[in-house]
């Protein structure tokens, strides 16, 4: 395939275009302590990407700004502002329309604007890389994380990953585009992580050389011919079918729609093998299993520390792929567990819900502890939480020194 | 108190550069061969507006993130925290543990009757410094009040060594950075109080180092040890 003869060229910005897998398992590793825009940034240097489109939101305007400067370094191929995230999202359809590997970056109340975009883009088999630093949503205002957000884009038809560290986050950029471009799944990619948790953290990220990217975007693997206006997925300029009330109509868009979905699951091949899985279990035998995705993992990670120096035996469940769900996978993971704590940066707990739906026997499941609106969630919270549901003294946290 | 992780919490006004003093806390650490975590938590980016900033430093892999409700160490950077409440938390010291410390920037004792036998209860040093005096006569700029809690938080911790603040401070300001418009313009700001960059960097270090010292004392003299086990 045309992608893989270009290995060992050299790109517009003078990088040696290097073999995918090789680039990330068997190149070396330069650690490096960066704030999570500075990664989302060197990670897009190595994406050999065509197109980038910007629009200020925090906590995603630095790592926008600073792949600004990636463009000017000659490392993008073009670089647009846009009015609104709606106007951003659209441009990044057309970018990709034309052939292009496109990057943008949202958050909160961007990718809510941007909405209507989404299914549009799935539907168009658009594989579109969009990296979500979430934040509140709702009034009153937030810039704090807030992981509702990502419940909005589960029904989108895009694949939806949600990354718990920095490292995840650079590793999964370039993982992403080799498996949302695969010609049967070409579709786009929302890169989820906790803003401010990751983004404005500072960390030790190990980064692949700089002098090596990925192979660039082929738009002659998509599934779908490139913008013609006569063939679904688009079809809307002569004849379309929105103008019609028929069956046959009715059955395209049908289809279509269950094409979009089953593209989502034939991911998982590749998700797994890029991801070294969906999920990452640590310790599945224990009584106990928090289970979650992003920071709410980190941090449940810090209680099984603590409770562990008490002598309590818990597991963790990482989520890596929202979207596909990893079903079987939790399923298996779940059981021997006889309480599963879903910790959740939300209000409505809607990770604890899909894992209810997923599992036999879900009373196991205790949707919390929940901090929203931007609040930390100490991992204090979470062992006290877990001490309760096993009918234990938990020390009182709220008076603690006042 | 010798412990796995010390967890610092930086209470300052927008514009102190307490994020920027977080993340050089941390880069320090993490030249040291340290596990470290630093990250800020604010609003919108307002001079005089309350912000805050985190840095955790262990011998373990740290995953926690987010504010640190429960920190080690707190430190003031601006007596406003105290005396106007711009803190967010109230009392400004909520959640800290047994045997912390607090460093307050302020050359007059600021807290409470009530304060001072909270603190006592629960076993919590408090060490002011002059900090933005010392800037001044040392660095010739307020600016450098940051510097001064680095300094104090490492001369009491010893959670960082000088080595590596030297270190973290040239890779902070001895290459372009690129943060948001504020710190950007603020860093602008402190580029225009001295001639050459070197300068910057010198005056930084030797503030850094003088409050290091006397913090130092301090720590020795009151018999106040709180500090992370050897990487």
């Amino acid at each position: 395939m045309a992608t893989q003869s270009l290995v060992g060229t050299t790109n517009r910005a003078g990088q040696t275009v290097t073999d995918p897998w090789e680039l990330m398992h068997a190149t070396e590793r330069t650690p490096s302590f960066f704030t999570g825009s500075e990664v989302i940034k060197e990670a897009v240097r190595r994406a050999n990407c065509d197109v980038m489109i910007a629009y200020p939101i925090t906590p995603q305007s630095e790592a926008a700004a600073l792949i600004g400067e990636l463009f000017a370094e000659g490392f993008i191929g073009d670089y647009f502002r846009g009015e609104s995230e709606f106007a951003v999202m659209s441009q990044c359809a057309g970018a990709a329309f034309g052939g292009a590997r496109v990057f943008t970056t949202t958050a909160g109340p961007g990718t809510m604007r941007a909405m209507e975009n989404f299914p549009m883009w799935a539907g168009a088999r658009l594989p579109i890389q969009m990296i979500v630093t979430c934040r509140g949503i709702n009034s009153p205002l937030s810039i704090q994380p807030d992981t509702l957000e990502i419940s909005y884009l589960l029904n989108t038809g895009m694949l939806v990953w949600h990354a718990e560290t920095a490292q995840d986050f650079y590793d999964w950029i370039l993982k992403g585009y080799m498996v949302a471009e695969e010609p049967d799944v070409h579709l786009p990619l929302a890169l989820c992580c906790d803003g401010f948790f990751v983004t404005h953290t500072k960390d030790v990220v190990n980064l692949t050389p700089a002098d090596m990217c990925l192979p660039p975007y082929d738009p002659y693997r998509s599934p779908v011919p490139c913008m013609d206006m006569e063939c679904p997925p688009v079809r809307m300029m002569r004849d379309p079918f929105v103008m019609k009330s028929n069956y046959i109509s009715y059955a395209t868009h049908a289809s279509w729609q269950q094409e979009v979905w089953a593209a989502i699951e034939r991911s998982r091949k590749h998700s797994i093998r890029w991801l070294d899985g969906l999920i990452e279990v640590d310790n599945a035998d224990a009584d106990i299993l928090i289970v979650s995705s992003g920071t709410a993992v980190s941090q449940g990670r810090e209680a099984k520390c603590m409770l562990e120096d008490e002598g309590i035996d818990v597991g963790i469940v990482k989520v890596k792929t929202l979207r596909p769900w990893p079903a079987e996978e939790i399923r298996e993971a779940t059981r021997k567990a006889r309480h599963i704590i879903v910790p959740e940066f939300n209000v409505t707990g809607w990770m604890a819900k899909e894992i209810r739906a997923t599992i036999p026997n879900p009373d196991r499941v205790y949707a919390g502890p929940h901090v929203c609106g931007g609040m930390t969630m100490p991992p204090e919270i979470i062992a006290a939480d877990i001490k309760a549901r096993l009918g234990l003294r938990a020390e009182s946290l709220a008076g603690r020194g006042s | 108190m010798i412990k796995r992780r010390i967890n610092i919490r930086m209470s300052g006004l927008g514009g102190q550069g307490a994020v920027t003093a977080a993340h050089v806390m941390a880069m320090a650490a993490s030249r040291d061969g340290k596990f470290a975590i630093s990250n800020p938590f604010f609003g919108a980016e307002k001079r005089m507006a309350p912000a805050e900033s985190y840095c955790r430093i262990g011998v373990n892999k740290i995953y926690d993130r987010g504010e640190l409700v429960f920190p080690d160490v707190i430190e003031v950077f601006h007596p406003q925290v105290i005396t106007l409440g711009k803190s967010y938390t109230m009392p400004f010291y909520s959640g800290i543990k047994e045997g912390g410390v607090v460093i307050i920037n302020s050359d007059m004792p600021l807290l409470s009757d009530e304060d001072v036998t909270r603190l006592r209860d629960l076993n919590v040093a408090v060490f002011y410094v002059a900090g933005t005096k010392l800037a001044l006569e040392v660095a010739g700029t307020e600016l450098s009040t940051n510097m001064t809690m680095i300094g104090s938080a490492a001369g009491i911790t010893k959670c960082v060594s000088l080595k590596a603040l030297d270190g973290a401070l040239q890779e902070r300001f001895g290459k372009k950075f690129v943060a948001s418009g504020g710190t950007a313009t603020l860093d602008e700001a402190i580029k225009k109080k001295f001639a050459k960059k070197e300068m910057l960097l010198k005056k930084n270090l030797d503030t850094v180092i003088r409050s290091y010292e006397i913090a130092s004392e301090w720590a020795e003299k009151n018999n106040v040890e709180l500090a992370v086990a050897a990487a």
